[in-house]
């Protein structure tokens, strides 16, 4: 692996996590479709509850796939946003209206409110991971040439490749989340609900399956320059790789062994994106590398580097939410807290109060005089520290001040 | 070697809406930089609310800081998606500034991306960790969502600093060669005003707005304890912001004369370079001239050298190509100063008030002045936004690249454009509906006897 070869690896490891991760979220608005009646009612409020504290930072993969990829290979980048404009705005869409409607989704209070808004959020959940998929397939099938957008409007992305990466990506988004409900709802003990997912993660495992196979078919027959190489080690290595596991998942999920089922269905999905990166190396778009598209070593060196300072926060940050998420943490009730009480007046803030004034004092003439060094920065430190303990300090006082002053 | 096909910009296309493309990207800002704003300066408030529970055991505060954080939740939401579409259009729109510049300021973005993890993380964790952590835990587990808010808008404003003064890359025949990303965006010199500029702006906004609610309940009679604490909190941050960010805007103003002086001349309408020249309040510039303003001597130069005898650059030292829509500029940059002072005046008012009767005011015009400033600044952000945007048009990359050249060959933009405005249009009733729904549930201060350790 080269130098110029590490962001996209970077990439793919970020879109194999946005296709786990978001995947499923994707996938939980499909069961929700489906479901009628009372026990559709709990199933649908399951989905909800299931990814309430994990889609945001989910959905966060897929910004940092693109912003990579600008970053380390702006020209193809530029030729794939450009070429790839349907899919990637239909995508967005998607994307504003599901995050809209999971947000308002707080709000509801009546039946026909929740249907309305959940049929939104659930037509959307198919939508994006569809069009991101024609996307992918478009890219794997070499119909995004370099340049302004240079490839059809609509064939780039309405093909039998794209199709197939777009039906495939919906599916396995649904097997996913059926996999990981059922998980959580065995976790937090609602049996029946965890055997209503087991079924569903059944079916949709034997599905996507079936869409894979044929799925395999269809590039073989459409996507040429990519078949020579998929059908071959190492590449083909990595798809069987990716059937076992998804053989292998199918079995835990009928044995009822979800969490294990959890991360094997995860690497299933993981081989089928590495398989893909396999069999199109070294060729990013036709006629263009990877190295050729790679920008220059400064670059690849900085962004790597900046990848690896956000990886120290972010692994542990991750951690510490999937830790609480996975141990249940969120899954009970409200435990009741004891705060003691200090009925005391908090005595006006002078120290606060004062040191914001000296603040006041420091960074006005400081800021309005400098242009530029060391005087700039001691204006605008002191500024905002005067806004920051005036507003502790005025605040603290006013709040509890106002609790003496009933009649005004 | 790589570089050679790395940053050659594409041929030139012929794109016949490019307007549409403009306003798309335009309209997708102006939607998203509110919620950002929120989600800048929201954490702090209902953190300082928390704080307050935590040392005192008052259940009002416990529950304004739980009833804020659901809001708090919906806007980051929607400020998520909002902020994805905005980064797509990027690519969609603007190709070929991507394909040419992609790889000198992206480093900004990847690092936006770690903040906006961290901020996604822990705003889950918090709101969804009430009375499910301990409290102190709960508590810490916010303050990363309001680090994370000071860090991604410094990378992402280092960005569009950037654009307004490149630097960190040697353009040769078109192409970008030793490319110098860590000062491209963080050795330039537009990054540090802009950042604290709409740092102290977020806080302006979030607290008018937050505010605002609570005055309009306080008009309509509800004065209780809930609703004065809920008031005071974002008005004392909002209030000693407003006057702070006026010294920083001056701060802005001096440096946009010294880097892009057209845009200076654009604010006024300035066409001929002058010494000592003046600011014409109102007014229309058409094209040699503002009529109908009322002049203001001297002013211009005051404000951009702090020497009311300065020369300033007029417009007519630059081809008429490169000079900005001046109008907008202008009309874009006067609404965001008089609104910016006339906050300040608010904030005045409560202050003095506070600090000589530690009361709140007692006049109803009071809270009509604070009902109103919570839209105005965000009319305020926006112009602020349009200024410097529209001011640095018709380059999208200051004296490198033209909007014009970065835009994509694809067709369909109207389809797209109109699509987005129906889009927005839906989001907004579904925030408006969600903020009213979430304000009327019943105020429900749990009393102390009801809570025990289980």
């Amino acid at each position: 692996m080269t130098l110029a070869e590490v962001p996209l690896v970077l990439m793919l490891v970020g879109l194999a996590a946005y296709a786990v991760l978001g995947g499923a979220d994707f996938g939980a608005a499909f069961w929700q479709l489906g479901a009628r009646g009372e026990r559709g009612a709990d199933l649908r409020e399951h989905a909800y509850r299931a990814m309430g504290p994990v889609w945001e930072a989910n959905h966060v993969w897929l910004i940092f796939v693109l912003v990579v990829c600008w970053t380390a290979y702006p020209e193809a980048f530029a030729s794939i946003s450009s070429t790839l404009t349907v899919p990637l705005f239909v995508a967005a869409i998607g994307i504003i209206f599901r995050g809209t409607a999971y947000a308002i989704h707080a709000g509801t209070a009546r039946e026909i409110e929740r249907r309305t808004i959940d049929a939104v959020f659930s037509f959307s959940s198919i939508l994006t991971p569809f069009a991101l998929g024609t996307a992918v397939g478009a890219i794997a099938s070499g119909r995004v040439p370099v340049g302004n957008a240079e490839g059809d409007l609509l064939t780039s992305w309405l093909n039998p490749t794209s199709l197939a990466v777009g039906t495939l990506a919906v599916a396995t988004g649904a097997y996913l989340a059926a996999v990981y409900l059922a998980g959580d709802a065995a976790r937090a003990g609602h049996d029946d609900l965890a055997g209503a997912f087991r079924l569903r993660a059944l079916a949709a495992g034997v599905t996507t399956g079936a869409i894979a196979l044929s799925g395999l078919v269809v590039v073989a027959l459409d996507a040429k320059e990519l078949r020579g190489d998929l059908f071959t080690w190492p590449a083909v290595g990595a798809v069987a790789a990716s059937a076992v596991a998804g053989l292998a998942t199918l079995e835990l999920v009928r044995r009822g062994a979800f969490e294990p089922a959890r991360y094997l269905a995860g690497a299933a999905v993981a081989a089928v994106i590495v398989g893909w990166a396999i069999a199109q190396r070294p060729e990013f778009l036709p006629g263009l590398t990877v190295e050729e598209a790679a920008a220059d070593r400064t670059v690849l060196v900085a962004t790597i580097g900046g990848v690896a300072v956000g990886a120290i926060v972010l692994i542990p940050s991750l951690a510490i939410l999937f830790g609480l998420v996975l141990r249940g943490r969120f899954d009970r009730g409200p435990v009741e807290v004891e705060v003691q009480r200090h009925p005391r007046e908090t005595e006006r803030r002078w120290p606060l109060l004062t040191l914001a004034a000296i603040a006041l004092v420091v960074g006005l003439p400081s800021l309005l005089v400098a242009s530029g060094g060391l005087l700039q920065l001691v204006g605008v430190v002191a500024l905002l520290a005067f806004i920051a303990l005036g507003s502790i300090g005025l605040a603290s006082d006013a709040v509890t001040a106002t609790s003496r002053q009933p009649g005004e | 070697m790589t570089w050679l096909l790395a940053a050659a910009p594409f041929a030139p296309v012929d794109q016949e809406y490019l307007f549409e493309a403009r306003q798309m990207q335009a309209l997708s800002f102006a939607v998203h930089i509110p919620l950002v704003c929120f989600g800048i300066a929201f954490p702090a408030f209902v953190l300082f609310v928390e704080a307050l529970w935590l040392r005192t055991g008052d259940p009002v505060y416990r529950t304004i800081a739980k009833r804020w954080s659901k809001v708090m939740l919906a806007l980051f939401a929607v400020g998520v998606v909002t902020g994805t579409i905005l980064s797509f259009e990027l690519g969609l729109l603007w190709p070929n500034f991507m394909a040419t510049f992609g790889d000198v300021f992206g480093l900004g973005f990847t690092l936006e991306a770690f903040s906006f993890f961290v901020e996604a993380i822990f705003i889950a964790i918090y709101v969804y960790g009430w009375e499910r952590l301990s409290p102190r835990a709960h508590f810490l587990s916010g303050v990363p969502v309001a680090i994370a808010g000071f860090t991604g808008s410094l990378t992402v404003i280092s960005v569009n600093a950037w654009m307004n003064s490149p630097s960190g890359f040697t353009l040769e025949g078109g192409r970008v060669t030793d490319v110098r990303p860590l000062e491209a965006l963080f050795g330039n010199d537009f990054l540090w005003h802009e950042v604290i500029h709409m740092y102290v702006a977020a806080y302006i906004v979030a607290g008018f707005l937050t505010a605002a609610v609570y005055a309009r309940l306080w008009l309509q009679g509800r004065r209780g304890r809930y609703e004065r604490v809920a008031l005071v909190v974002p008005l004392t941050v909002a209030a000693l912001a407003a006057p702070v960010q006026i010294v920083v805007g001056d701060w802005a103003a001096r440096t946009v004369a010294r880097e892009q002086p057209t845009k200076l001349a654009a604010f006024e309408g300035l066409h001929q370079t002058e010494a000592g020249a003046p600011v014409h309040l109102g007014g229309w510039y058409d094209g040699e001239d503002v009529r109908y303003g009322i002049p203001l001597p001297r002013l211009l130069s005051l404000l951009a050298y702090h020497d009311p005898s300065a020369r300033v650059e007029g417009l007519e030292e630059v081809p008429a190509d490169e000079r900005p829509p001046v109008n907008v500029v202008r009309i874009a940059f006067q609404t965001m100063v008089g609104i910016g002072v006339a906050l300040a005046g608010v904030s005045a008012v409560y202050l003095f008030v506070w600090l000589r009767r530690r009361r709140l005011p007692r006049s109803p015009w009071f809270y009509r002045a604070v009902l109103v400033a919570g839209p105005l600044s965000v009319v305020a952000l926006i112009a602020g936004w349009v200024t410097t945007e529209v001011g640095r048009q018709p380059w999208v990359v200051y004296g490198h690249m033209r909007t014009e050249e970065a835009v994509t060959g694809a067709s369909g933009v109207p389809v797209g454009y109109a699509t987005l405005v129906l889009v927005y249009a839906g989001l907004i009733a579904a925030v408006a509906w969600i903020l009213r729904r979430l304000a009327r549930a019943p105020v429900d201060i749990q009393p102390d006897e009801a809570l025990r350790r289980r």
